[in-house]
């Protein structure tokens, strides 16, 4: 099976003031590979993720979306294409209950033309969508405000929003941070399973043992600049990629 | 450990509240009366008010017709609270609907029956325009703009002398009769009221009301969060351009006063005395405040003072805001109970 290429990004760079955030980075993505982009903090990874979903415009460089030039496109525009994302900082509707945060994506314009929908029958559809992230079946949870769920069901949440919109990628940006040890472990399998349904992912994530579990292949960045693309395993015995790391917890995870 | 003993309140809710709001069923007539029946009594209450007019006296019924007045400016901050922009220049909205009412009827003679609806539609279309490209601006930003629109619309009136300048336009026709205006104001408040609730409940109010806990989630759902911020503000401007409207032909006069900071501050302290949020807190908080500043007239300069105590003491005592106090009330039970404290705890 050839797989066609779903995300091309070309030297993209994006400057603040003197700062180059992101510098000429380049990547392929097939549809149905996990990407996973890593690097040590303040190294251009969400900025990288901003540029391509169109939060922010890039200085220069180009995007390419099913061979489409979406550089620079409206970010709501790219969720219609089919670019979902997820948010480091995950904030939900806090004063909307759960079940009700995900009637808006399922709302979205991308939503109701692929699958219609009147109103009412979106309550059942975020309910599913709730319990196919983990949330108990039959629970009170998805009725309460959301800003009353802890840490680990907000970003369950957020992962539910994405899901909700039938993207063809899917970008998480550290969906992991903030979770306990036992809130990854339960989300991991999840994550196993979209990739092996043959969705297309990219994770940003600092938490490399459990991001090596999911992708197939990965971009380290350092300065806004890529300092290698591989399989993890290669990555990982990169000279360049250990030093940005100062050594740390690479050695022990791969 | 030594166990202290403090006390607390509990809040319980009645088995009403917990039937109808998640399993949506309700079994006895007197549990449908206990819902509808606070709608039904204000519903009630306002229609039969305008066929008192022997017993009330025209005073009380130009104050209702101020009142309503207020009501849906406030009614119309509040949707605009809704959506996370905060106006303090509600008098925008009122002096463009009643200046376009004004020309219309000066300038081609129009009766009131369309000059009201032409000037509702197309003022809210203008107001929509000059709003569009701050939209983006929050919080204070936006209101700080908004609140210089109605005094830079003064000074232009002022100083080009169009319009009619400083003397406004006087003499314009009249509406049949004062139970008749008040008929239309009464029934136009209700609308926007149960309409406003109503539209918040379906699935495009909550996109409107999503903009104001995470705009950028909404856009991440893929909405273009300016288009609809602009339809908010169309919405939200039409109760207000028709209250101009209105009271340009109640009054047969529209000048400057139009755009005065009255109906940019009243309608903003409705809604907060009200609570905001809910639409029917605007209306009660104006039909609290209005009233209650016509009773203290007679107290002459002191009015104000006192006007101003009694604003104070809803803001400090209910922040949250009358209606939702009423409705919490009405409810959910309240008791004190006992608890244990911790040492250290307070």
């Amino acid at each position: 099976m050839s797989k066609e290429t779903i995300l091309e990004v070309r030297n993209l760079s994006k400057n603040f003031g003197g700062v180059k955030a992101v510098s000429e980075v380049s990547f392929q993505l097939k549809r149905g590979e996990a990407l996973g982009v890593m690097g040590p903090n303040g190294c251009g990874k969400s900025t990288l993720i901003n540029l391509i979903t169109g939060f922010i415009k890039p200085s220069s460089g180009q995007v390419f979306y099913q061979g489409k030039d979406i550089t620079g496109i409206a970010p709501h525009k790219a969720v219609n294409l089919g670019i979902a994302r997820s948010f480091q900082m995950a904030k939900p509707f806090y004063n909307i209950p759960v079940y009700k945060n995900l009637i808006i994506p399922l709302f979205s314009p991308r939503v109701r033309k692929l699958v219609g929908g009147k109103f009412g029958d979106r309550d059942e559809a975020a309910i599913h969508l709730l319990e196919d992230v983990g949330f108990e079946r039959d629970s009170s949870i998805p009725y309460k405000a959301a800003g009353s769920l802890p840490h680990g069901y907000v970003k369950r949440l957020e992962l539910a929003r994405c899901l909700s919109l039938e993207p063809d990628l899917i970008i998480l940006d550290e969906l992991f941070s903030g979770m306990s040890m036992s809130e990854v472990a339960s989300i991991l399998p999840f994550l196993e399973r979209l990739r092996d349904e043959g969705k297309t992912l990219i994770m940003v994530e600092h938490r490399l043992k459990e991001l090596f579990r999911v992708v197939d292949k990965v971009v380290v960045l350092n300065f806004g600049k890529k300092i290698a693309e591989g399989l993890p395993e290669e990555v990982v015995q990169n000279e360049e990629v250990r030093k940005s790391y100062l050594g740390s917890e690479v050695d022990s995870s791969a | 450990m030594s166990a202290k003993v403090g006390y607390r309140k509990e809040r319980l809710d009645r088995g009403i509240k917990a039937r109808t709001d998640d399993i949506f069923a309700i079994s006895t007539y007197r549990e449908i009366l206990y819902l509808i029946l606070p709608r039904v009594f204000v519903i009630a209450g306002l229609l039969i008010f305008p066929l008192l007019g022997d017993f009330t006296g025209v005073y009380w019924q130009n104050v209702i017709v101020i009142t309503c007045t207020i009501a849906l400016l406030a009614l119309s901050w509040d949707l605009l609270h809704s959506v996370g922009l905060v106006s303090l220049g509600q008098a925008v909205f009122f002096g463009v609907g009643a200046y376009i009412t004004g020309f219309l009827a000066q300038q081609f003679g129009l009766p009131p029956l369309v000059t009201i609806p032409l000037a509702t539609v197309f003022g809210a279309l203008v107001c929509t325009m000059l709003l569009y490209p701050v939209l983006r601006l929050r919080g204070v930003y936006f209101g700080l703009i908004t609140f210089a629109l109605p005094l830079l619309f003064m000074r232009i009136i002022e100083t080009t002398k169009v319009l009619g300048g400083t003397e406004g336009m006087s003499g314009l026709p009249a509406l049949p009769s004062i139970a008749i205006s008040l008929y239309i104001i009464i029934t136009i408040t209700l609308v926007c009221v149960f309409g406003f609730q109503r539209l918040f409940e379906t699935d495009y109010g909550l996109v409107l009301k999503a903009i104001k806990d995470n705009d950028r989630s909404v856009i991440a759902a893929g909405f273009n969060i300016s288009w609809f911020k602009a339809q908010a503000v169309f919405i939200a401007a039409l109760p207000a351009t028709f209250a101009g409207a209105f009271l340009t032909h109640h009054y047969q006069f529209v000048g400057i006063p139009a755009f005065a900071t009255d109906y940019s501050i009243l309608p903003l302290a409705s809604a907060i005395v009200g609570g905001p949020g809910s639409f029917f807190g605007a209306m009660l908080g104006a039909f609290l405040l209005v009233p209650l500043s016509e009773l203290l007239r007679d107290l002459g300069t002191l009015r104000i003072v006192i006007y101003s105590v009694i604003l104070l003491i809803f803001v400090v005592g209910l922040p949250e805001g009358l209606y939702p106090y009423l409705r919490r009330k009405y409810f959910q039970f309240e008791r004190v109970v006992s608890m244990e404290l911790e040492e250290g705890g307070k």
